[in-house]
């Protein structure tokens, strides 16, 4: 079966990234830039999927400028087969994003999407779920671990309460949370042969989807400063503050 | 114009983040209506009734909705979608696995957990690990929401709405339960505690995470975790607090054992008062604590326990 894995080029979780003067935005000049880490954790997957000879083949998509082609040779040098970039330099919303994987799986019929549960910039947490309903598909979100059986995939969810096992039938969109897997490292032989594999390109109007933004921005700016406070010098001293601001009764 | 929130409940009791969601949809938009999906879950629709501010509870009680199975909310959810200009859900794992599968189905691009409702049209959402915060503004037409309850009050009690019962949709036939295991504790819940005690990597195994309890038990706090914690299998997944796990603002925010990483930081920032115990003076947890304490944990939260115990302090003392 075919498995799709749609990876997104986010500022690098280590970054701290600073809000513009302008209030238009973040800057993102010469920021690091990698994977989506929970996209990370969606490649892992679907390339263990193949080494167990449950996949055949692993397309890995990704949506978004140039750049973004260096995030599919990534995910291809941790053993995706494929790649396709959807090249656009407007930022689309979760559900753009959606709308195109969509006629994406239509022309592929992959099996199997595995998403990231969210992507760290925007903090949506919304492409998988839109895609899957969209696609009329079944949609198992936030996923600890998956099994793949006859038709239909069981997986267990990270949910606020504990976890909860579904099972899904397939095709369907699996989202991926951290404890899933710990995805590798690339290997430089991989790196290298990870250049030869083929990356389609396409643009949103090549699949007839507008990405034109819906939402307004009005501004972007700092979240309320928090200072750092006092240090106290022992555990009575810590325990007197905390009484004096009220919460400790 | 009329807003929808759907109730978060276990089909027996229904979650505060209802009433928290209802206190935001307010202001989007009046009167507003309730969707309690559920099997045998009827209390929790008289429950909702009572919310000040419902006009409407409608009640969809099937097995279909036992699980909340986000195929089967998505269908019934949209089969009364089509009068409201608003549909709202609290930003639980709940809400976040059918909520956009709705926004979706109507076209309508979805706003994920605002934190502020600045106009009915304008939201303040953090982006970025909470690094910043979007104002946004929505299209017209119809606006899907998921809120973070943490930002918003519950709406009090005192209402006193009609309940409706709704025909279950049909079954999209999709997918199923298959088991659930939750985590059992006396203990209230994280994200409406008063106090909350996180311990880090820096608690080094479960029995260690273990001494957080005595002191937790005594003040009646939530015990949480960094991802670090869990992923050593400290704690099981639902401890885990920030970016990609649960948003708390307790009046008390206790870190033990916690660096402080932004993704940490995204989930507990908006705590009243944050104390810390690092051993590490540069631990950048320092940065937002208000009472930081430079000590090994291990010395501290003996030394914690017996003072509390001391001055008489906590629910259980
Ligand atoms: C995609 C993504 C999502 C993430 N989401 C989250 C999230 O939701 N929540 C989250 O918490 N993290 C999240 N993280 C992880 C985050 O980046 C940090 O790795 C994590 O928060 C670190 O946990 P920690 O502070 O317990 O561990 P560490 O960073 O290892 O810190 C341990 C601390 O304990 C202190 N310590 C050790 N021993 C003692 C002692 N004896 N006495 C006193 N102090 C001691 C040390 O000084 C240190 O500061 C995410 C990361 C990624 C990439
Ligand atoms: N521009 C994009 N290109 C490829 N995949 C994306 C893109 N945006 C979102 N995704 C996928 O959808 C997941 C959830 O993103 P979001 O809904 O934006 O939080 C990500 O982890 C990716 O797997």
């Amino acid at each position: 079966m075919k498995v799709l894995v749609p990876v997104k080029r986010v500022v690098d979780f280590n970054v701290r990234v600073r809000v513009k003067a302008d209030q238009s935005g973040v800057d993102l000049a010469n920021v690091k830039m990698s994977m989506n880490p929970f996209d990370e954790i969606a490649v892992e997957e679907a390339v263990r999927l193949k080494e167990k000879g449950k996949a055949n083949e692993v397309v890995i998509v990704s949506i978004g400028p140039a750049q973004a082609a260096d995030t599919i040779r990534t995910a291809l040098a941790m053993g995706g087969d494929r790649g396709i970039l959807v090249k656009t330099d407007i930022a689309p919303e979760p559900l753009a994003v959606a709308k195109l994987l969509k006629a994406i799986c239509d022309e592929e019929k992959p099996e199997l999407v595995l998403c990231g549960k969210q992507a760290i910039d925007s903090d949506a947490n919304q492409t998988g779920q839109m895609l899957a309903a969209l696609m009329g598909w079944g949609q198992a979100t936030f996923a600890h671990s998956l099994e793949l059986g006859d038709g239909a995939a069981k997986v267990a969810r990270e949910i606020d309460g504990g976890l909860q096992t579904v099972e899904v039938k397939l095709p369907a969109v699996v989202t991926t949370d951290l404890r899933l897997n710990q995805p590798r490292y690339a290997s430089l032989p991989n790196i290298m042969k990870a250049k030869k594999k083929p990356i389609a390109e396409k643009t949103p109007a090549d699949l007839g989807v507008d990405v034109t933004p819906r939402l307004k921005v009005l501004k972007v700016t700092e979240p309320q400063p928090r200072g750092g406070g006092v240090k106290v010098k022992s555990v009575s001293e810590l325990v007197d503050k905390l009484v004096e601001a009220g919460v400790l009764k | 114009m009329t807003a929808l929130v759907i109730a978060e409940h276990d089909n027996k009791t229904l979650n505060e983040a209802t009433a928290r969601t209802v206190t935001a949809a307010v202001a989007v938009s009046s009167p507003v209506h309730v969707l309690v999906a559920g099997e045998n879950c009827a209390a929790v629709a008289e429950a909702a009734a009572k919310i000040a501010g419902v006009e409407k509870v409608l009640l969809a009680d099937s097995p279909l909705y036992g699980r909340m199975l986000a195929e089967t909310m998505e269908a019934v959810i949209l089969s009364v979608a089509g009068t409201y200009d608003a549909l709202l859900a609290p930003a639980t794992t709940t809400g976040k696995n059918y909520l956009p599968r709705v926004a979706a189905k109507l076209d309508v691009p979805q706003i994920s957990e605002i934190t502020a409702v600045i106009a009915p049209d304008t939201f303040e959402r953090p982006i970025y690990a909470g690094n910043a915060v979007e104002t946004v503004e929505a299209a017209a037409g119809k606006k899907v929401i998921t809120v973070r309850t943490t930002a918003f009050k519950p709406a009090a009690e005192g209402g006193n709405a009609p309940v409706e019962k709704l025909a279950a949709a049909a079954d999209p036939g999709l997918s199923k339960f298959v088991e659930e295991s939750l985590s059992k504790s006396e203990r209230p819940e994280l994200t409406s505690a008063r106090i909350v005690i996180s311990g880090g990597r820096g608690l080094g195994s479960t029995e260690n995470f273990h001494l957080l309890d005595r002191i937790a038990d005594r003040l009646g706090a939530a015990v949480g975790a960094s991802r670090a914690a869990v992923d050593a299998g400290y704690v099981p997944n639902d401890f885990q607090v920030g970016q990609t796990g649960k948003a708390v603002a307790p009046d008390l925010y206790l870190a033990i054992g916690i660096s402080g990483a932004i993704q940490h930081l995204a989930g507990m920032k908006d705590s009243r008062v944050i104390a810390a115990i690092n051993k590490d003076p540069e631990a950048p947890i320092f940065s937002v604590a208000d009472y930081g304490l430079v000590e090994d944990l291990f010395k501290a939260i003996p030394e914690l326990n017996d003072e509390l115990q001391k001055r008489g302090l906590g629910q259980r003392a």
